[in-house]
């Protein structure tokens, strides 16, 4: 017996493989102390790590915040969103 | 106007009618209405692929639209102390439970995005904080993004301090 699915379910395997990482865009109007505390909170980073981050996107205008699976990469851009930060998702090339 | 923690409560007091009626503005410039860029940036896109962005618009933009209005909500009630007599000159005292300073937070931050993606502020304006004093609504509109900035600097810094 056939089983069509099997190819289906091999393809979300690899979907699942690739990696997403989640980046911070740089905006004039957030301060920086409130993106460290936002990223100290989402990411639980200590404050040395949040702030070297929100210096990387002040001063090159983005920042790689985390790299990993899509499902967790979306609930972190949704949690940046919650604090208007802005935040995008994307394909590690 | 004098600004400190006492105890479970941020105190603002010795608030002058403008400075107040700043304050009481909060609310209303969180308002994106009208200007489609400041919807925009309070609603971003998380990807450049559609599928995504379909998906978020969804189930995700709507969670944020109740966020957002519940964390005004919760200002707008605390403002409500700022109410009286309109004609009163008289300085004012507000008081914000601690437990609010999320909710602060975030209508600050709504309301500065609102204002400058409404009056298109350019960084240098943004950057200057030496500007000279208020001779336009261009002029109130950036001193209104910088004083809601002071007092989210004010909560952050007693955040921190615990």
């Amino acid at each position: 017996m056939e089983a069509p699915v099997r190819e289906t379910e091999t393809r979300s395997e690899e979907e699942l493989d690739i990696p997403w990482q989640v980046v911070v865009h740089n905006d004039p109007v957030n301060l920086m102390t409130y993106v460290t505390m936002v990223f100290q909170r989402v990411f639980g980073y200590p404050r040395e790590k949040a702030e070297r981050h929100m210096l990387e996107v002040h001063q090159k205008g983005r920042s790689i915040l985390w790299c990993g699976v899509r499902e967790r990469a979306e609930f972190y851009v949704q949690q940046l969103h919650g604090h208007l930060l802005l935040a995008t998702l994307e394909k590690v090339i | 106007m004098e600004i400190c923690r006492e105890g479970e409560t941020l105190r603002i007091s010795d608030l002058d009618p403008f400075l107040a009626e700043l304050l009481r503005q909060i609310p209303m410039s969180t308002n994106p209405e009208g200007t489609p860029t400041a919807e925009a940036r309070l609603f971003t896109k998380p990807s450049t692929e559609k599928e995504i962005c379909a998906e978020w618009k969804s189930y995700v933009e709507p969670e944020m639209r109740r966020l957002f209005r519940s964390a005004t909500e919760t200002v707008a009630a605390d403002l409500t102390q700022l109410n009286g007599n309109e004609k009163s000159l008289r300085n004012r005292t507000l008081r914000i439970p601690f437990e609010h300073a999320d909710a602060w937070l975030n209508a600050l931050n709504q309301a500065r995005l609102v204002i400058a993606e409404r009056n298109k502020f350019t960084d240098e304006e943004l950057n200057d904080h030496d500007r000279s004093p208020i001779g336009s609504r261009r002029d109130l509109s950036l001193f209104q993004v910088n004083f809601y900035g002071f007092i989210q600097e004010f909560i952050l810094r007693e955040m921190e301090s615990g």
